[in-house]
């Protein structure tokens, strides 16, 4: 299917930066790295989250935690998909019991994904808080959820969408404003 | 790719792919069983019946389990407590209970091709929770989940089934979809076990146990039903333990590492020595931790796929 991309809204570069400004502000809201976990949310959330934690460790010299939620399970449209998602595996290898959990995903839109991934945690033990880290929020939430770190705004339509690609997943480092594809079903 | 099965009545015509999907998918939720709080709502509204018309501890308490582990409601139905002693049929005890909304039916029964019946009475989706002596998909699913957890694939591993081949839907099962995957398969028993048309399913026959001993990976031991030595297919239990009761000393004398499965109960001393049950190379009990997880993999798979597969 052909895609109509309307603009590239960050390149290469700019990800690079956009994550390196995340990891920062991560380390300084937190005041250093002694108590924090950051966990990334499948599939393209936990590729940013490595390297987020790529970048604090870095610059902090200190080993930071790092997990990966897979949220398939907590979706609240389960029941209404009509392809059923592949489920795959979670892998948070630490008690998160009274740590701060840095949530990191790729975008924020409706808030529903942000919100089973909370459920999703709090069934491996109670963090002493969850901030959440996106790459781009693009607005239209429906549900009171809102991003502690955001790497960019970006306002958009209904009828647009946001692709994130990566170098891990997609051969690219880019974020694209594309025209939504129109529902098929 | 989703499922391409509407139930699960048996392992017979089902697609390496499949298997392969609810494996891995099994490994998921196998994980989720080692959390604080091992549950999740992925199954919530939806509402399972658990149709026992035979004596089941293992196979019934999993599938419970499983259910609750996935947040879906559960109603279960046993012989000895229902309306079938006052004489109602099967077609109507499932219609009825059908009628009180239910999406899908965990049956077990005495006679084969019930659960196939039964998908023409309902539209609930149908697990076989093992028929007669037809199959028993759930636990060939775990056996080889087992095997996969601890041998990586099922490709060109050599399982040989012991025991009394006749009469077992774990071996009807376990054939079936080892073949599929790719696995050799010897069977291993007393003649009058053995059905004897059974190479057509492309595995090997000996009747000497040791044969297949110094042959397999793996020996997959039936429980030899008591009730078969009345009807005089072998002559007496400590005999059947002398000819193929597998015991310390015989696997020592393969001089190799062997994995001992069993679907239980086990029958200690019969066709299985305690030392070899309770043994390191035993994954038994693995084998019934992972069953919670393929249960629920297939519920969840058999649950969300209505639109796909029609």
């Amino acid at each position: 299917m052909e895609i109509k991309v309307k603009a590239k809204v960050i390149d290469q570069e700019g990800l690079q930066r956009t994550i390196s400004r995340l990891a920062l502000e991560i380390v300084e809201r937190n005041h250093g790295v002694a108590n924090i976990a950051i966990v990334g949310v499948r599939t393209r959330g936990a590729f940013i989250a490595e390297r987020v934690v790529k970048r604090i460790q870095e610059t902090e010299k200190h080993k930071v935690p790092f997990g990966i939620l897979d949220i398939t399970l907590y979706r609240d449209d389960f029941r209404k998909r009509l392809r059923q998602p592949l489920v795959q595996v979670t892998d948070i290898p630490f008690e998160i019991n009274d740590i701060h959990v840095i949530l990191v995903d790729d975008v924020l839109f409706t808030g529903r994904t942000s919100r089973a991934a909370l459920d999703a945690l709090m069934d491996f033990g109670r963090p002493s808080s969850i901030q959440l880290a996106v790459l781009v929020d693009r607005g239209h939430r429906e549900l009171p959820i809102h991003a502690d770190y955001i790497g960019k705004a970006i306002p958009t339509s209904i009828g647009e969408e946001v692709q994130v690609r990566l170098m891990e997943t997609d051969g690219e480092d880019c974020v694209l404003l594309v025209e939504a594809p129109k529902e098929v079903n | 790719m989703p499922l391409q099965q509407k139930h699960l009545l048996g392992l017979e015509g089902v697609s390496a792919e499949d298997i392969s999907l609810i494996l891995d998918t099994a490994t998921t939720f196998r994980e989720i069983l080692d959390r604080p709080i091992p549950k999740v709502p992925t199954l919530r509204g939806l509402t399972v019946v658990n149709l026992f018309y035979e004596a089941s501890t293992r196979t019934r308490i999993s599938f419970e389990l499983a259910e609750k582990r996935l947040s879906a409601d559960s109603v279960n139905f046993t012989t000895s407590t229902s309306s079938v002693k006052k004489g109602e049929t099967l077609k109507d005890t499932i219609r009825n209970i059908e009628a009180m909304k239910i999406d899908m039916v965990v049956v077990r029964h005495q006679a084969a091709g019930v659960p196939r019946f039964l998908t023409q009475c309902v539209d609930a989706a149908i697990i076989n929770a093992g028929d007669g002596m037809h199959e028993h998909p759930t636990q060939a699913l775990l056996d080889m989940f087992t095997l996969r957890e601890k041998f990586a694939k099922l490709q060109g591993l050599r399982v040989a089934i012991i025991g009394d081949i006749s009469h077992s839907r774990v071996a009807g099962s376990n054939i079936r979809g080892l073949k599929a995957m790719g696995a050799e398969v010897m069977l291993c028993g007393p003649k009058t076990l053995i059905p004897r048309d059974v190479e057509k399913f492309g595995v090997q026959v000996t009747y000497d146990v040791e044969d297949a001993i110094a042959w397999a990976d793996v020996l997959n031991v039936l429980r030899i039903q008591l009730e078969r030595q009345e009807a005089g297919l072998f002559p007496t239990l400590r005999e059947y333990h002398a000819e193929f009761g597998i015991t310390q000393q015989r696997l020592e004398r393969a001089k190799k590492d062997i994995t001992i499965m069993h679907p239980g109960p086990i029958n200690r001393g019969v066709e299985l020595d305690a030392d070899v049950a309770d043994a390191e190379y035993s994954v038994i009990l693995n084998q019934v931790t992972n069953g919670v997880a393929v249960r629920m993999a297939v519920l969840y798979l058999l649950s969300g796929n209505e639109e796909s597969v029609s």
